[in-house]
């Protein structure tokens, strides 16, 4: 899947495209993770894995780690494997390092997750919640989870950012320190009383847990299934789907050709016009497509 | 002419153990007929582990860096015929400490010897397992209470027991300057001594009496002179923390008392016959020094960089003891460096410094917030990659290896005898051994004694009573530690190595770096490397190294830290698609950990991804890993890693081709 020569490339996207056609609706739960480095999120990944597998779910995981390095070279190395089971052929775990190679690493991450929807029960995709990583992530889940730890400043950075706008849940981790955890908790839900776009009939959940000591994650686990719930009840998913399909495709073209490919196709509100109504079923085919006609714009010019 | 006075000597040790409790008790027997003093136990890393001999994590570990410990009965056999009241004993066991406590206890009760009378050493010092050796298995917030609780118990009731024996040995391993170990020690030091003074069941009249059974257990490496005034200024510091942190009046338990390895990470697989004249130094300067000398000594055998030391091998190690103590006027004198300016001055620096970093890791909120935070492994890690470039850019002369390393062929090495080989047939009879008793014991009786014992760890109250009760009644060490596993959870130490600075890339290592990009295009993707550790083996330093040096040359590296299973190697290389695997094993189990893995990456259908393995493997075992299909084998004596690097490279490259 994530093969640069041309030959493979093409394999997969054939591959891509014929399985977000095929692909049974709603499918895996897709739910996305992310926080700041040294939040536990891998920990709580662990803890998440290990009763899901003992309730009998299989679990595919990527993990996305968008640090780049002037050598090329990425330590994927603080990941700790996932302890849950020994050799379980129900877990898989892919982690995956930003490279500079066309595409990006949304391609490869979309890629990934389409492919484990369709083998895995429940599909978790991991990040460093630093800017752009984190809206793919947000735009591949169904539900997506935020990871602050105690006492952290980076949770009000985050929020001055704006980017607590998008998470569904929130799990202070490290809850085991006691009073610091339910201190950051506190900021966390005025912090989301103040603003962002509530979205009608969820609230977003703060939560308290332990990754380490696996006090929480059934009640997590419990607000995952709530808020998958609450999508369908009100036939919300095909909507989030497609809204994080469309991202894709107009950051996609925004990366291969800059603002010259949104021009080339009249704009991006045109664009987002023309644009099907089930994208998300098709957004390697409709990139590649735009792709070729930007292009065509690109020789005529 | 009448002979001077001579200071009573230390106590002389030789760290030892494998295959089984008999084997061992021969050992020990044998040792200390040749004049050995006291006994100094190697546990196998199922037991530091708290895995029973038949776990699957054990499998290849059983007897082979140590003696496997079981049960009561595994115990008992350990010390036939030695009587424990007479015997001083250390244990190097940490996160079961308590549990082998237990079984000592328990074992003294059977031969009649009331715990009061035991003495002895629990080495029992969690931080350096989380920083260096690995052999944690508890968070360490429940590690530091299993400790405070053995603390607590000992002081009443064991009373010659020391409980904990902080070490400064393994940070020197890891990398530690002198300055370093001094004040991560001394911070380890006061995380235990804090913990017990916040005890309500230890009154605060007894805290003085609780500092003075807290020991050290240093190493000490060849810049000997450097290694003296770091013992002096031990002493000092710990003088000053007596008196100023914990009010202690009595100079007698002020004292700095300390045992000591010498080096054995620094002695070398190339011309292993310098190590003898090496381990002489390193014993010179924890011995010379009067007022700084340590209570006891353990040397290394001559021939450990090359696998299992031999009887005699260790005879050869406790005949320099002798000879130090017995022949040399050595013991005639005071200590022969007071009004020594230079020692002095020297020492003065060192404890200035170690002021400095002990204040620095007091402020980020003591030794166990600086393991979750990894600041000191990060420290750690960085004076270790300075001295690794330091050795590769001859800055630092090892003779032998990277200098003067010319040699005529050793008569030491002749035939394939030089070290022992632990027979694989060890850990079926220890398998045996177990279930035989698992069945023998009073079923009722170990389970009723392991409910006690979770209660006990879930009320907060002390575990060593229970733990004795388990010891009596016959539970297993897995079953002892699984009872506390349920309850406290298992531990994953940060690795250190994802936000470890790249180093300055040489000329040699900018080429194995284009390299990796020129072969990257030809697979289409980065070259991905996955590093991993199987079985039980923890000293992580080396596999750190290579991970951290991949990655500046280009590759894309996954590492997922200590104890997985061959199968769990496996699927990750799977799953993560790698190119190239490299195995590190530094506990003796490569050959059935290699052969495992090798056999699960076939069931993967990855039996084309090639394998590269470091650790201690002697020449005959690399010829039966490279026949059973490993591509590289390297050993300590392979310390240039950019060269291993490029060697890797070849590897991929190689395999991209027949592909």
């Amino acid at each position: 899947m994530d093969d640069a020569r041309p030959a493979r490339r093409r394999e997969a996207l054939e591959l891509l495209e014929t399985l977000e056609r095929e692909a049974p609706f709603p499918g895996a739960v897709r739910v996305g993770v992310t926080g700041a480095p040294g939040a536990g999120k891998s920990t709580l990944l662990d803890a998440l894995v290990r009763v899901l597998r003992e309730r009998g779910e299989s679990v595919g995981v990527v993990a996305v780690d968008p640090s780049s390095r002037r050598s090329g070279g990425a330590l994927l190395g603080d990941r700790i494997r996932l302890r849950s089971r020994g050799a379980d052929p129900g877990v898989f775990f892919r982690s995956m390092a930003a490279r500079d190679r066309l595409g990006g690493l949304a391609d490869a991450t979309r890629a990934s997750v389409l492919v484990l929807a369709c083998v895995f029960d429940r599909v978790f995709v991991e990040t460093v919640g630093v800017g752009q990583s984190e809206t793919d992530v947000a735009g591949l889940s169904d539900t997506l989870v935020y990871v602050a730890q105690p006492g952290a400043g980076d949770t009000l950075q985050f929020m001055k950012a704006g980017l607590l706008e998008l998470p569904d849940v929130f799990a202070v981790n490290k809850a085991d320190q006691g009073a610091p955890a339910q201190r950051t908790a506190g900021e966390l839900e005025s912090g989301l009383g103040l603003g962002g776009a509530e979205d009608a009939g969820w609230t977003r959940p703060v939560l308290c847990i332990s990754a380490t000591t696996g006090s929480g994650i059934d009640a997590l686990l419990d607000r995952l299934e709530a808020h998958r719930e609450h999508l369908l009840a009100r036939d919300a998913l095909p909507a989030r789907r497609r809204a994080g399909a469309e991202a894709f495709v107009l950051e996609g073209l925004s990366r291969r050709y800059g603002s010259f490919g949104l021009e080339a196709l009249g704009g991006a509100e045109a664009l987002r016009e023309r644009l099907p109504a089930d994208l998300d079923r098709a957004a390697f085919s409709v990139l590649r497509a735009l792709g070729a006609e930007v292009e065509e714009a690109l020789r005529k010019s | 002419m009448s002979r001077p006075e001579r200071a009573r000597p230390w106590v002389f040790r030789t760290y030892s153990g494998h295959s089984s409790a008999r084997a061992s008790n021969e050992l020990y027997r044998s040792n200390l007929a040749k004049g050995q003093t006291g006994l100094s136990v190697a546990f196998d890393l199922p037991t530091q582990t708290g895995y029973d001999a038949d776990h699957p994590l054990a499998r290849g570990e059983v007897g082979k860096v140590g003696v496997p410990v079981g049960s009561i009965e595994d115990m008992q056999a350990l010390f036939e015929e030695i009587p424990l009241d007479r015997m001083n004993t250390s244990m190097t066991i940490n996160a079961t400490a308590a549990w082998l406590l237990a079984l000592y206890v328990a074992a003294g009760e059977r031969q009649g010897v009331a715990p009061a009378q035991l003495q002895g050493t629990t080495q029992n010092d969690i931080i350096k397992e989380y920083l260096s050796r690995g052999t944690y298995v508890f968070p360490p917030e429940p590690s530091l209470r299993l400790i405070s609780d053995m603390v607590a118990f000992t002081v009443d009731a064991i009373p010659k027991w020391n409980p904990v024996n902080v070490c400064s040995y393994h940070l020197q391993e890891a990398g530690a300057t002198p300055a370093q170990e001094i004040a991560y020690s001394m911070a380890t030091a006061v995380a235990v001594l804090d913990a017990v003074r916040a005890r309500d069941d230890v009154p605060d009249e007894a805290i003085p009496r609780v500092f003075g059974r807290i020991s050290f257990f240093l190493n000490a490496g060849i810049r000997f002179l450097e290694e003296v005034c770091k013992c002096r200024a031990m002493a000092e510091i710990w003088d000053e923390l007596a008196r100023e942190r914990y009010g202690v009046q009595d100079e007698k338990l002020r004292r700095f008392r300390y045992g000591v390895q010498v080096n054995s990470l620094g002695l070398t697989e190339a011309q292993p016959e310098n190590n003898v004249i090496r381990i002489v130094l390193e014993a010179l300067g924890v011995t010379l020094s009067k007022k700084a000398r340590c209570r006891a000594l353990q040397l290394p055998a001559w021939n450990e960089a090359l696998g299992l030391p031999r009887p005699w091998d260790q005879q050869w190690s406790l005949r320099i003891q002798q000879i130090l103590a017995y022949e040399t006027d050595l013991l005639e004198y005071g200590d022969i460096f007071d009004g020594s300016t230079v020692i002095e001055s020297r020492t003065a620096e060192l404890l200035e410094e170690a002021q400095a970093e002990l204040h620095k890791v007091l402020e980020l909120g003591g030794a166990v917030a600086a393991v979750e935070n990894a600041y000191m492994k990060r420290k750690l890690v960085e004076s270790h990659t300075a001295r690794v470039k330091a050795i590769e850019s001859g800055e630092l002369q090892v003779i032998g290896v990277n200098c003067y390393s010319e040699s005529e062929p050793s008569p030491l090495l002749e035939g394939s005898q030089s070290v022992l080989k632990v027979d694989d047939a060890a850990e079926r009879a220890q398998i045996e051994r177990l279930e035989a008793f698992r069945k023998r014991r009073n079923a009722a009786d170990a389970e009723a004694a392991l409910r006690g014992l979770s209660d006990a760890v879930k009320s907060g109250a002390n575990v060593m009573p229970a733990s004795i009760r388990c010891a009596e009644t016959g539970v297993t060490t897995g079953e002892w530690a699984d009872a506390l596993r349920d309850v406290f959870g298992e531990y994953r130490a940060p690795t250190g190595v994802a936000d470890r600075a790249s180093a300055e890339l040489g000329e040699s290592a900018g080429r194995v770096r284009e390299r990796v990009r020129a072969v990257s295009e030809h697979l289409g993707r980065p070259l991905k490397i996955l590093v991993g550790k199987p079985g039980l083996d923890g000293h992580s330093n080396g596999a750190e190294q290579i991970a951290v040096k991949a990655r500046d040359v280009g590759m894309e590296v996954v590492y997922e830290g200590i104890r997985l299973t061959p199968q769990e190697i496996a699927q990750s290389a799977r799953d993560e698609g790698v190119h190239v695997i490299g195995l590190s094993i530094l506990s003796g189990s490569h050959g059935v950990l290699v052969i495992d893995t090798l056999e699960q990456l076939r069931a993967q259908g990855l039996g084309d991804v090639p394998v590269v393995v470091g650790g201690i493997i002697p020449d005959e075992d690399a010829d039966l890993l490279r026949r059973a299909g490993v591509r590289r084998v390297y050993t300590p004596k392979d310390y240039d890693l950019v060269r291993i690097m490029g060697e890797v490279v070849d590897v991929v490259a190689e395999s991209a081709a027949a592909a």
